[in-house]
Protein backbone atom coordinates (compact mmCIF):
# COMPACT_ATOMS: atom_id res chain seq x y z
CA UNK A 1 0.00 0.00 0.00
CA UNK A 2 2.99 2.62 1.20
CA UNK A 3 3.51 2.17 -2.95
CA UNK A 4 0.93 4.88 -3.61
CA UNK A 5 2.56 6.99 -0.90
CA UNK A 6 4.92 8.85 -3.24
CA UNK A 7 2.44 11.33 -4.37
CA UNK A 8 4.59 11.33 -7.52
CA UNK A 9 3.65 7.81 -8.58
CA UNK A 10 0.10 8.16 -7.29
CA UNK A 11 -0.57 11.30 -9.40
CA UNK A 12 0.59 8.91 -12.80
CA UNK A 13 -1.99 7.08 -11.76
CA UNK A 14 -4.80 9.39 -10.95
CA UNK A 15 -4.12 11.49 -13.87
CA UNK A 16 -5.07 8.24 -16.16
CA UNK A 17 -8.45 7.62 -13.81
CA UNK A 18 -9.61 10.92 -13.69
CA UNK A 19 -11.04 11.39 -17.06
CA UNK A 20 -12.28 8.33 -17.65
CA UNK A 21 -14.15 8.25 -14.58
CA UNK A 22 -15.75 11.51 -15.03
CA UNK A 23 -16.82 11.13 -18.66
CA UNK A 24 -18.34 7.06 -18.09
CA UNK A 25 -19.88 8.16 -15.25
CA UNK A 26 -21.78 11.30 -17.00
CA UNK A 27 -22.68 8.73 -19.49
CA UNK A 28 -23.89 5.50 -17.49
CA UNK A 29 -25.75 8.43 -15.51
CA UNK A 30 -27.45 9.48 -18.22
CA UNK A 31 -28.18 6.22 -19.58
CA UNK A 32 -29.37 5.14 -16.48
CA UNK A 33 -32.14 7.68 -15.76
CA UNK A 34 -33.41 8.17 -19.25
CA UNK A 35 -33.84 4.54 -19.37
CA UNK A 36 -35.62 4.36 -15.98
CA UNK A 37 -37.79 7.40 -16.42
CA UNK A 38 -38.61 6.23 -20.16
CA UNK A 39 -39.14 2.95 -19.61
CA UNK A 40 -40.75 2.53 -15.92
CA UNK A 41 -44.31 2.24 -15.50
CA UNK A 42 -46.27 4.28 -12.38
CA UNK A 43 -46.10 2.95 -8.89
CA UNK A 44 -49.71 1.35 -8.14
CA UNK A 45 -49.49 3.72 -5.39
CA UNK A 46 -46.92 7.17 -5.97
CA UNK A 47 -47.82 6.87 -9.57
CA UNK A 48 -44.94 9.18 -11.74
CA UNK A 49 -43.01 10.14 -8.45
CA UNK A 50 -41.72 6.88 -8.23
CA UNK A 51 -39.08 8.15 -10.54
CA UNK A 52 -37.32 10.47 -7.94
CA UNK A 53 -36.03 7.00 -6.61
CA UNK A 54 -33.34 6.66 -9.48
CA UNK A 55 -31.82 10.10 -7.87
CA UNK A 56 -32.54 9.47 -4.27
CA UNK A 57 -31.36 6.13 -3.35
CA UNK A 58 -27.83 6.53 -5.04
CA UNK A 59 -27.69 9.58 -3.02
CA UNK A 60 -28.64 8.28 -0.22
CA UNK A 61 -25.95 5.41 -0.75
CA UNK A 62 -22.99 7.64 -1.44
CA UNK A 63 -23.99 10.24 0.97
CA UNK A 64 -23.05 7.22 3.66
CA UNK A 65 -20.87 5.94 1.70
CA UNK A 66 -18.43 9.19 1.53
CA UNK A 67 -18.46 9.55 5.47
CA UNK A 68 -17.51 5.57 5.56
CA UNK A 69 -14.65 6.49 3.41
CA UNK A 70 -13.33 9.44 5.51
CA UNK A 71 -13.73 6.67 8.62
CA UNK A 72 -11.51 4.55 7.10
CA UNK A 73 -8.84 7.14 5.87
CA UNK A 74 -9.11 8.53 9.16
CA UNK A 75 -8.29 4.91 10.79
CA UNK A 76 -5.63 4.37 8.34
CA UNK A 77 -4.00 7.93 8.89
CA UNK A 78 -4.11 7.85 12.34
CA UNK A 79 -2.31 4.03 12.29
CA UNK A 80 -0.08 3.90 9.88
CA UNK A 81 0.45 7.52 8.98
CA UNK A 82 -0.27 6.85 5.04
CA UNK A 83 0.65 10.54 3.36
CA UNK A 84 -2.33 10.17 0.85
CA UNK A 85 -4.88 9.26 3.68
CA UNK A 86 -5.45 12.50 5.11
CA UNK A 87 -5.80 14.11 1.09
CA UNK A 88 -8.51 10.84 -0.14
CA UNK A 89 -10.45 12.03 3.28
CA UNK A 90 -10.61 15.73 2.28
CA UNK A 91 -11.30 15.14 -1.16
CA UNK A 92 -14.18 13.04 -0.83
CA UNK A 93 -15.86 15.02 2.08
CA UNK A 94 -17.20 17.39 -0.90
CA UNK A 95 -19.19 15.27 -2.90
CA UNK A 96 -20.04 13.17 -0.09
CA UNK A 97 -22.12 16.25 0.83
CA UNK A 98 -22.97 17.05 -2.08
CA UNK A 99 -24.82 14.02 -2.25
CA UNK A 100 -26.33 13.82 0.92
CA UNK A 101 -27.74 17.16 0.25
CA UNK A 102 -29.07 16.01 -2.82
CA UNK A 103 -30.92 13.03 -0.54
CA UNK A 104 -32.75 15.61 1.26
CA UNK A 105 -33.85 17.50 -1.55
CA UNK A 106 -35.25 14.89 -3.22
CA UNK A 107 -36.52 13.05 -0.49
CA UNK A 108 -38.43 15.84 0.60
CA UNK A 109 -39.73 16.89 -2.87
CA UNK A 110 -41.01 13.04 -2.89
CA UNK A 111 -42.21 13.54 0.57
CA UNK A 112 -44.94 16.44 0.08
CA UNK A 113 -47.18 14.27 -2.65
CA UNK A 114 -46.69 10.45 -1.50
CA UNK A 115 -46.88 11.18 2.38
CA UNK A 116 -48.25 14.74 2.57
CA UNK A 117 -45.64 16.47 3.95
CA UNK A 118 -41.74 18.24 3.03
CA UNK A 119 -40.18 17.60 6.29
CA UNK A 120 -40.98 15.83 9.40
CA UNK A 121 -38.56 15.34 12.85
CA UNK A 122 -38.25 11.20 12.66
CA UNK A 123 -35.18 8.85 12.87
CA UNK A 124 -34.04 8.92 9.09
CA UNK A 125 -34.88 12.51 7.98
CA UNK A 126 -32.82 13.53 11.45
CA UNK A 127 -30.05 11.47 11.09
CA UNK A 128 -29.67 11.95 7.82
CA UNK A 129 -29.72 16.03 8.24
CA UNK A 130 -27.24 15.86 10.95
CA UNK A 131 -24.88 13.67 8.68
CA UNK A 132 -25.29 16.43 6.40
CA UNK A 133 -24.06 19.08 9.29
CA UNK A 134 -21.30 16.73 9.91
CA UNK A 135 -20.04 17.05 6.50
CA UNK A 136 -19.84 20.69 6.35
CA UNK A 137 -18.00 20.72 10.09
CA UNK A 138 -15.36 18.37 8.49
CA UNK A 139 -14.92 20.51 5.17
CA UNK A 140 -14.88 24.04 7.61
CA UNK A 141 -11.92 21.75 9.92
CA UNK A 142 -9.86 20.26 7.18
CA UNK A 143 -10.19 23.76 5.01
CA UNK A 144 -8.67 25.57 8.82
CA UNK A 145 -6.35 22.87 9.34
CA UNK A 146 -5.04 23.00 5.75
CA UNK A 147 -5.12 26.66 5.83
CA UNK A 148 -2.67 26.94 9.07
CA UNK A 149 -0.57 24.05 8.13
CA UNK A 150 -2.08 22.66 11.05
CA UNK A 151 -1.37 18.54 11.48
CA UNK A 152 -4.92 16.90 10.27
CA UNK A 153 -4.69 14.72 13.16
CA UNK A 154 -8.15 16.40 14.56
CA UNK A 155 -9.83 15.94 11.70
CA UNK A 156 -9.08 11.92 11.50
CA UNK A 157 -10.61 11.96 14.78
CA UNK A 158 -13.24 14.33 13.73
CA UNK A 159 -14.31 11.34 10.85
CA UNK A 160 -14.00 8.46 13.11
CA UNK A 161 -16.31 10.10 15.95
CA UNK A 162 -18.82 10.95 13.43
CA UNK A 163 -18.72 7.77 11.27
CA UNK A 164 -20.93 6.24 14.75
CA UNK A 165 -24.01 8.33 12.44
CA UNK A 166 -23.70 5.94 9.37
CA UNK A 167 -24.48 2.71 11.37
CA UNK A 168 -27.94 5.07 12.93
CA UNK A 169 -29.08 6.53 9.65
CA UNK A 170 -28.75 2.78 8.53
CA UNK A 171 -31.08 0.99 11.90
CA UNK A 172 -33.15 4.29 12.29
CA UNK A 173 -36.26 2.59 10.31
CA UNK A 174 -35.69 -0.46 12.18
CA UNK A 175 -34.88 1.21 15.63
CA UNK A 176 -38.13 3.51 15.90
CA UNK A 177 -40.81 3.85 14.29
CA UNK A 178 -40.43 6.15 11.40
CA UNK A 179 -42.38 7.71 8.93
CA UNK A 180 -40.09 6.67 6.35
CA UNK A 181 -40.25 2.74 5.33
CA UNK A 182 -37.57 0.28 6.35
CA UNK A 183 -34.97 -0.89 3.56
CA UNK A 184 -36.36 -2.12 0.00
CA UNK A 185 -32.56 -3.52 -0.72
CA UNK A 186 -31.02 -5.77 2.15
CA UNK A 187 -27.93 -8.23 1.14
CA UNK A 188 -29.25 -10.58 -1.69
CA UNK A 189 -33.15 -9.19 -1.73
CA UNK A 190 -35.01 -6.50 -3.04
CA UNK A 191 -38.50 -5.15 -2.48
CA UNK A 192 -38.85 -3.21 -5.37
CA UNK A 193 -39.87 -4.56 -8.98
CA UNK A 194 -37.38 -5.37 -11.97
CA UNK A 195 -38.68 -3.02 -14.03
CA UNK A 196 -37.52 -0.13 -11.28
CA UNK A 197 -34.84 -2.21 -9.88
CA UNK A 198 -32.35 -2.58 -13.04
CA UNK A 199 -32.52 1.13 -13.55
CA UNK A 200 -31.65 1.90 -10.32
CA UNK A 201 -28.76 -0.44 -10.19
CA UNK A 202 -27.48 1.27 -13.30
CA UNK A 203 -27.94 5.06 -11.91
CA UNK A 204 -25.91 3.66 -8.70
CA UNK A 205 -23.00 2.58 -10.80
CA UNK A 206 -23.10 5.91 -12.87
CA UNK A 207 -23.46 8.43 -9.69
CA UNK A 208 -20.36 5.76 -7.90
CA UNK A 209 -18.28 6.48 -11.19
CA UNK A 210 -18.82 10.39 -11.06
CA UNK A 211 -18.39 9.75 -7.20
CA UNK A 212 -14.95 8.37 -7.83
CA UNK A 213 -13.88 10.87 -10.70
CA UNK A 214 -14.64 14.10 -8.72
CA UNK A 215 -12.32 12.15 -5.75
CA UNK A 216 -9.35 11.67 -7.87
CA UNK A 217 -9.59 15.19 -9.49
CA UNK A 218 -10.32 16.69 -6.05
CA UNK A 219 -6.95 14.67 -4.42
CA UNK A 220 -5.23 15.94 -7.45
CA UNK A 221 -6.20 19.33 -7.05
CA UNK A 222 -5.50 19.10 -3.33
CA UNK A 223 -1.50 17.89 -3.89
CA UNK A 224 -1.26 20.70 -6.74
CA UNK A 225 -2.15 23.16 -4.55
CA UNK A 226 0.33 21.72 -1.38
CA UNK A 227 3.24 21.76 -4.34
CA UNK A 228 2.26 25.34 -5.52
CA UNK A 229 2.57 26.34 -1.80
CA UNK A 230 5.78 24.67 -1.24
CA UNK A 231 7.37 26.42 -3.81
CA UNK A 232 6.01 29.98 -2.73
CA UNK A 233 7.98 29.32 0.64
CA UNK A 234 11.11 28.41 -0.69
CA UNK A 235 10.88 31.17 -3.03
CA UNK A 236 10.14 33.39 -0.29
CA UNK A 237 12.76 32.28 1.96
CA UNK A 238 15.60 32.21 -0.88
CA UNK A 239 13.93 36.23 -1.10
CA UNK A 240 14.82 36.83 2.89
CA UNK A 241 18.23 34.98 2.91
CA UNK A 242 19.35 37.14 -0.18
CA UNK A 243 18.04 39.94 1.49
CA UNK A 244 19.76 39.72 5.02
CA UNK A 245 23.19 39.28 3.37
CA UNK A 246 22.94 42.31 1.39
CA UNK A 247 21.95 43.96 4.30
CA UNK A 248 24.81 41.93 6.50
CA UNK A 249 27.51 43.60 3.59
CA UNK B 1 12.20 -9.19 29.52
CA UNK B 2 10.95 -5.43 29.04
CA UNK B 3 12.86 -5.13 25.91
CA UNK B 4 10.94 -8.20 24.14
CA UNK B 5 7.47 -6.84 25.03
CA UNK B 6 8.34 -3.75 23.71
CA UNK B 7 10.30 -4.67 20.55
CA UNK B 8 6.67 -7.32 20.08
CA UNK B 9 4.63 -4.16 20.30
CA UNK B 10 5.60 -1.12 17.48
CA UNK B 11 4.19 1.80 18.09
CA UNK B 12 2.25 1.38 14.67
CA UNK B 13 0.48 -1.54 16.77
CA UNK B 14 0.24 0.28 19.48
CA UNK B 15 -1.92 2.97 17.92
CA UNK B 16 -3.71 0.02 16.18
CA UNK B 17 -4.61 -1.84 19.48
CA UNK B 18 -5.90 1.74 20.77
CA UNK B 19 -7.71 3.46 18.40
CA UNK B 20 -9.67 0.21 18.04
CA UNK B 21 -10.35 -0.31 21.93
CA UNK B 22 -11.67 3.74 21.14
CA UNK B 23 -13.77 2.78 18.58
CA UNK B 24 -15.35 -0.22 20.56
CA UNK B 25 -16.51 1.87 23.29
CA UNK B 26 -17.38 4.87 21.04
CA UNK B 27 -19.69 2.22 19.54
CA UNK B 28 -20.86 0.99 22.26
CA UNK B 29 -21.76 4.85 23.95
CA UNK B 30 -23.67 4.80 20.69
CA UNK B 31 -25.44 1.77 20.79
CA UNK B 32 -26.54 2.58 24.33
CA UNK B 33 -27.30 5.86 23.69
CA UNK B 34 -29.59 4.55 20.27
CA UNK B 35 -31.15 2.24 23.33
CA UNK B 36 -32.19 4.73 25.90
CA UNK B 37 -34.12 7.00 23.32
CA UNK B 38 -35.86 4.14 22.12
CA UNK B 39 -39.29 5.32 22.76
CA UNK B 40 -38.41 9.06 22.80
CA UNK B 41 -36.94 9.00 19.01
CA UNK B 42 -40.05 6.82 17.63
CA UNK B 43 -42.30 9.35 15.65
CA UNK B 44 -45.01 7.94 16.13
CA UNK B 45 -47.18 5.37 18.86
CA UNK B 46 -48.64 1.93 17.65
CA UNK B 47 -52.78 1.73 18.57
CA UNK B 48 -51.75 -1.16 21.40
CA UNK B 49 -49.08 1.81 23.06
CA UNK B 50 -52.19 4.43 22.76
CA UNK B 51 -54.78 1.59 24.32
CA UNK B 52 -52.23 0.40 26.99
CA UNK B 53 -51.43 3.97 28.41
CA UNK B 54 -54.09 6.40 27.26
CA UNK B 55 -52.75 9.68 26.59
CA UNK B 56 -54.72 12.94 28.34
CA UNK B 57 -57.13 14.68 26.35
CA UNK B 58 -55.30 18.47 26.11
CA UNK B 59 -51.74 16.17 25.17
CA UNK B 60 -51.14 15.59 21.52
CA UNK B 61 -49.53 12.79 20.29
CA UNK B 62 -49.10 11.27 17.28
CA UNK B 63 -50.99 7.45 16.14
CA UNK B 64 -49.39 5.32 13.42
CA UNK B 65 -50.55 2.19 12.25
CA UNK B 66 -52.61 0.04 9.57
CA UNK B 67 -55.97 1.41 7.92
CA UNK B 68 -58.18 -1.38 8.84
CA UNK B 69 -59.50 -2.87 5.49
CA UNK B 70 -63.11 -1.55 4.62
CA UNK B 71 -63.03 0.76 7.45
CA UNK B 72 -62.66 4.56 5.87
CA UNK B 73 -66.69 6.22 5.78
CA UNK B 74 -67.31 9.09 4.58
CA UNK B 75 -69.54 11.54 6.73
CA UNK B 76 -72.62 13.69 5.48
CA UNK B 77 -70.49 16.33 5.45
CA UNK B 78 -68.50 15.64 2.34
CA UNK B 79 -64.84 16.64 4.28
CA UNK B 80 -65.09 14.22 7.47
CA UNK B 81 -63.87 10.48 7.38
CA UNK B 82 -64.03 8.41 9.89
CA UNK B 83 -61.39 5.20 9.95
CA UNK B 84 -59.79 2.52 12.39
CA UNK B 85 -56.20 2.41 12.80
CA UNK B 86 -54.76 -0.86 13.93
CA UNK B 87 -51.52 -2.89 14.37
CA UNK B 88 -52.55 -6.91 15.13
CA UNK B 89 -53.48 -6.45 18.50
CA UNK B 90 -55.35 -3.20 19.02
CA UNK B 91 -57.95 -0.85 17.45
CA UNK B 92 -58.33 2.54 17.42
CA UNK B 93 -61.24 4.57 15.66
CA UNK B 94 -60.15 8.19 14.31
CA UNK B 95 -62.43 11.12 12.92
CA UNK B 96 -60.31 13.37 10.14
CA UNK B 97 -61.60 16.99 8.95
CA UNK B 98 -59.47 17.57 5.54
CA UNK B 99 -57.74 16.93 2.55
CA UNK B 100 -56.16 13.09 2.60
CA UNK B 101 -52.80 12.61 1.00
CA UNK B 102 -52.36 10.01 -1.92
CA UNK B 103 -51.14 7.35 -0.48
CA UNK B 104 -53.98 7.32 2.39
CA UNK B 105 -56.20 3.95 1.10
CA UNK B 106 -57.33 1.38 3.51
CA UNK B 107 -54.53 -1.45 4.41
CA UNK B 108 -51.37 1.11 4.25
CA UNK B 109 -49.77 2.86 6.69
CA UNK B 110 -50.80 6.11 8.17
CA UNK B 111 -49.33 8.31 11.01
CA UNK B 112 -52.20 10.60 12.16
CA UNK B 113 -51.10 13.53 14.24
CA UNK B 114 -53.80 14.61 17.11
CA UNK B 115 -55.57 14.10 20.30
CA UNK B 116 -57.89 11.59 22.40
CA UNK B 117 -61.12 12.29 22.61
CA UNK B 118 -63.21 11.57 25.80
CA UNK B 119 -65.68 9.34 23.50
CA UNK B 120 -62.46 7.16 22.68
CA UNK B 121 -61.92 8.45 19.16
CA UNK B 122 -58.89 10.06 17.83
CA UNK B 123 -59.42 13.11 16.70
CA UNK B 124 -56.25 13.90 13.98
CA UNK B 125 -55.47 17.67 13.04
CA UNK B 126 -52.99 15.92 10.23
CA UNK B 127 -52.38 12.72 8.26
CA UNK B 128 -49.47 11.25 7.07
CA UNK B 129 -49.16 8.73 4.46
CA UNK B 130 -46.74 5.79 5.16
CA UNK B 131 -44.95 3.78 2.37
CA UNK B 132 -43.93 0.59 2.46
CA UNK B 133 -40.72 -0.90 1.30
CA UNK B 134 -42.27 -2.54 -2.04
CA UNK B 135 -42.32 -0.75 -5.40
CA UNK B 136 -44.92 -2.54 -7.92
CA UNK B 137 -45.88 -1.12 -11.18
CA UNK B 138 -49.25 -0.74 -11.31
CA UNK B 139 -50.49 -3.75 -14.13
CA UNK B 140 -48.85 -6.30 -11.02
CA UNK B 141 -51.33 -4.89 -8.58
CA UNK B 142 -53.19 -7.35 -6.53
CA UNK B 143 -51.44 -10.11 -8.31
CA UNK B 144 -50.00 -13.13 -5.85
CA UNK B 145 -45.86 -13.31 -5.69
CA UNK B 146 -46.18 -16.15 -7.71
CA UNK B 147 -47.93 -14.18 -10.61
CA UNK B 148 -45.69 -11.33 -9.86
CA UNK B 149 -43.02 -13.80 -10.71
CA UNK B 150 -44.15 -15.51 -13.36
CA UNK B 151 -45.41 -12.06 -15.45
CA UNK B 152 -41.48 -10.24 -15.13
CA UNK B 153 -39.83 -13.59 -16.31
CA UNK B 154 -42.58 -13.65 -19.37
CA UNK B 155 -41.50 -9.82 -20.03
CA UNK B 156 -38.11 -10.72 -20.04
CA UNK B 157 -37.59 -13.57 -22.09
Amino acid sequence: MHGYANPARFLKIARWFTMPLLVGGLLVTAAALVWGWTSAPPDRLMGDSVKILFIHLPAAWLGMGGWTAIAIASLVELVWRHPLAAISARAVAVPGAVFAFLCLVTGSIWGRPTWGTWWVWDGRLTSMLVLLFLYLGYIALTNALAREGSSSRIAAIFGLVGAINVPIINRSVVWWNSLHQPASITMGNSAIDPVYLYPLLASVLGFSLLFGGVVFARMRAILADAQAEARLRRKAQKAELAQTARGDA
Amino acid sequence: MTDSATRGLKPKHQRLVLLSLALVALIGAGLLAAWALRNQASYFYLPSEIVAHAPGPDQGVRLGGMVEMGSIKEQPDGTTIHFVVEDGTAKVPVSFTGIVPALFVEGSGVVADGRMGADGVFVAEELLAKHDENYVPKELEGMSQEQVRRQVEATLE
